[in-house]
């Protein structure tokens, strides 16, 4: 069977899995629709929290944009992890003890102020919103290449599947569902993975054979630095001295952005206890782990092998997945000096080769020369790492809607089965929205990710962490801090992407940060502003500051 | 409980914050960024070290520090009788 069948088969019978999963979880209240009953296990919250996390970047570019920076990819390995530790220690355990639905739910009480939830609900929309459109986006482009189905329609049975799931079983549909699309997606990266490693090291493990020596006794890594240098790149594993104040910045807006991120916070409401909130970043990042370390040897063993592939070879001897990546224009070759030979170099004016770095993970089986189902289960596992994020993004979208939006701001008095019902209908409408905007990216949203991250640090994080740790901070402070922190990290977005209209250049970036990295001085910016702000304004009640002692102790007194 | 138990159960649990997030702190910014390529004249098998803690690692001890901070949580809730059970 070739590989278009195989991919039908693998991606069809996990389809059939999730619509399973979903009909046996459906939710019959509010508690469950928005926060799956508060019943989940915690390792199964563990698998449901590093499915939603892990998207269609994670899953498909990452490898690739390691495997062309070389050491620097080590911001978005480091920036992607790092913020869970924070998450288990300053936020997730308070939260759960906190016991509410949303993140805004927490601002709007803990700061006593309606305009501190409405800053939070429009954050939290704002960011979810954008994200999900590239998820949408990701599903569309896997189906267009692998299933021989147009774009659009590719998108469209996305929709249809998350549509359903989302709708029916909300939380606790998309929870369990996630989990077994954790299992689909961690299965589908890591077995490639494991024959890459043991065919040129002879160690199964990736993590292991990625330091491992290469069957000529030369070490893997020693033998890529040397490749790189003789084509003009840059040592694989050198540090790159000229820009380490950029890499700190972005590595930390990444950390920081991902304790902030909605969608990733409110995955803690669902555990029992707050001991089971802990445990459940644990298992969350063990599990996202597999992944993350992974990821940096597959980029290493790709590069190895593609450039001894490639490498001053006769065009004419390519194997059959040079021509079908070449076909969709994501692989070109010109043969500019007209020897026949195919020159990879560093020197663009001698350079005959351009990869598109998303092609890494996707076409990584078939330069392995891994059998034909492989490349049905890399599809398969790409899909499920964008349709969880997809559900997960979708949930905190409506529940800001029928919650903190309808609820408690327009009509408190509203019935159980009515914000059920309104929360149903939210989902929808978030679900129709995303697809349609998938279908017609603005094509602004790739560079929005970035401000998506940069807005989750600097206006959540910082509200949050001193929400819990410092008893004197007002909804003055709060809400002026998050106001100053996006307001800031917004503008020199704006200012210094091109693609977004704004005139500045990389000569004018502050301190050298490029605005991805932004959103770590627009979080300094709002605990300054947070901390001045609120010793010169009113107390905070006292009921407030019950509260606040209340959610640092597990048990109440 | 008295009003100084609960408070000292606060400052331990500050305590171990300040611990643990310096040595996540360490890890990351610190051998996988600003000390990495110090680090690199070294290696373990076939890593330069400074690469080593950037791409592998630092993420291993993010998870090490968080098992840790359930077990010492978990102690201490009993110890101050603030568990859940």
């Amino acid at each position: 069977m070739d590989a278009q069948t195989w991919t039908y088969i693998i991606v069809g019978l996990t389809f059939l899995l999730y619509i399973g999963v979903a009909i046996w979880s459906r939710a019959g209240s509010t508690k469950e629709f928005y926060v799956a009953g508060g019943g989940v296990h915690p390792l199964a919250n563990g698998m449901a929290t590093a499915a939603d996390w892990m998207s269609a970047a994670s899953f498909l570019s990452m490898a690739g944009l390691i495997s062309f920076m070389g050491f620097g990819g080590a911001q978005y390995l480091m920036g992607w992890t790092g913020g869970y530790v924070l998450l288990a220690l300053l936020l997730a355990p308070y939260l759960r003890k906190f016991g509410k639905f949303t993140v805004p739910d927490f601002i709007g009480d803990r700061y006593y102020s309606k305009q501190g939830r409405t800053v939070a609900l429009i954050c939290a929309l704002f960011v979810s919103f954008t994200y999900v459109v590239g998820q949408m986006k990701g599903v569309g482009v896997a189906f267009a290449r692998f299933l021989d189905v147009e774009f659009n329609t590719g998108v469209l049975i996305g929709i249809g599947i998350v549509f359903f799931y989302a709708v029916l079983g909300g939380m606790k549909g998309i929870t369990y569902t996630q989990v077994a699309q954790y299992c689909v997606l961690i299965f589908a990266f890591t077995v490639p993975a494991v024959f890459i490693s043991f065919q040129m090291t002879g160690n199964p493990i990736p993590q292991a054979g990625f330091g491992a020596e290469l069957k000529d006794g030369a070490y893997l890594l020693e033998k890529l630095d040397q490749l790189s240098v003789d084509l003009g790149f840059a040592e694989y594993t050198k540090v790159n001295k000229g820009n380490l104040t950029n890499m700190l910045f972005i590595t930390a807006a990444l950390m920081f952005g991902t304790a902030g991120l909605p969608h990733v916070i409110v995955r803690f409401f669902t555990v029992p206890k707050v001991r089971d909130a802990r445990v459940s970043a644990g298992w969350a990042l063990l599990l996202i782990a597999i992944l993350y370390t992974t990821a940096p040897a597959v980029a290493a063993f790709a590069r190895t092998n593609l450039i001894t592939t490639v490498s001053e070879q006769p065009y004419e001897d390519m194997p059959e997945w040079f021509t079908n990546w070449e076909n969709t224009g994501l692989l070109t070759y010109t043969d500019k000096n007209g020897d026949g030979l195919i020159q990879y170099h560093a020197d663009e004016q001698v350079n005959e080769l351009t990869i598109d770095q998303d092609i890494i993970v996707l076409a990584n089986p078939e330069i392995a020369n891994l059998p034909p189902w492989v490349v049905g289960l890399v599809v398969a596992g790409g899909l499920a790492a964008a349709l969880s994020t997809a559900a997960g993004l979708l949930l905190v979208i409506s529940t800001s809607i029928s919650h903190d939006l309808l609820k408690k701001n327009l009509r408190p008095n509203i019935s159980e089965k009515g914000e059920l019902r309104a929360a149903r209908i939210s989902i929808a409408v978030a679900v129709l929205a995303a697809g349609f905007a998938g279908m017609n990216p603005p094509g602004f949203v790739a560079q929005v990710v970035a401000l998506a991250f940069g807005l989750a640090a600097s206006s959540f994080f910082p509200a949050i962490v001193l929400g819990i740790f410092d008893k004197k901070m007002n909804k003055e402070g709060a809400v002026a801090g998050m106001i100053a922190g996006v307001v800031f990290t917004t503008a020199y977005i704006i200012y210094f992407k091109p693609q977004l209209g704004g005139p500045g250049t990389p000569e004018g970036y502050w301190f050298g940060i490029s605005p991805e990295g932004i959103g770590t001085l627009g979080m300094l910016i709002n605990f300054a502003v947070s901390l001045i702000i609120s010793r010169f304004t009113p107390k905070v009640p006292s009921g407030v500051k019950t509260m606040v002692e209340s959610i640092r102790y597990p048990k109440s007194k | 409980m008295p009003n100084n138990q609960l408070k000292k159960y606060w400052t331990t649990n500050l305590k171990y914050l300040a611990i643990l997030l310096s040595i996540w702190l360490l890890v990351s910014f610190g051998f996988g960024i600003l000390l990495a390529d110090y680090l690199n004249q070294f290696s373990i098998g076939g890593f330069p070290l400074g690469f080593w803690f950037a791409q592998q690692g630092a993420i291993y001890v993010f998870v090490v520090l968080i098992f840790v901070y359930v077990y010492l949580m978990n102690k201490l809730d009993k110890k101050y009788g603030v568990n859940e059970d």
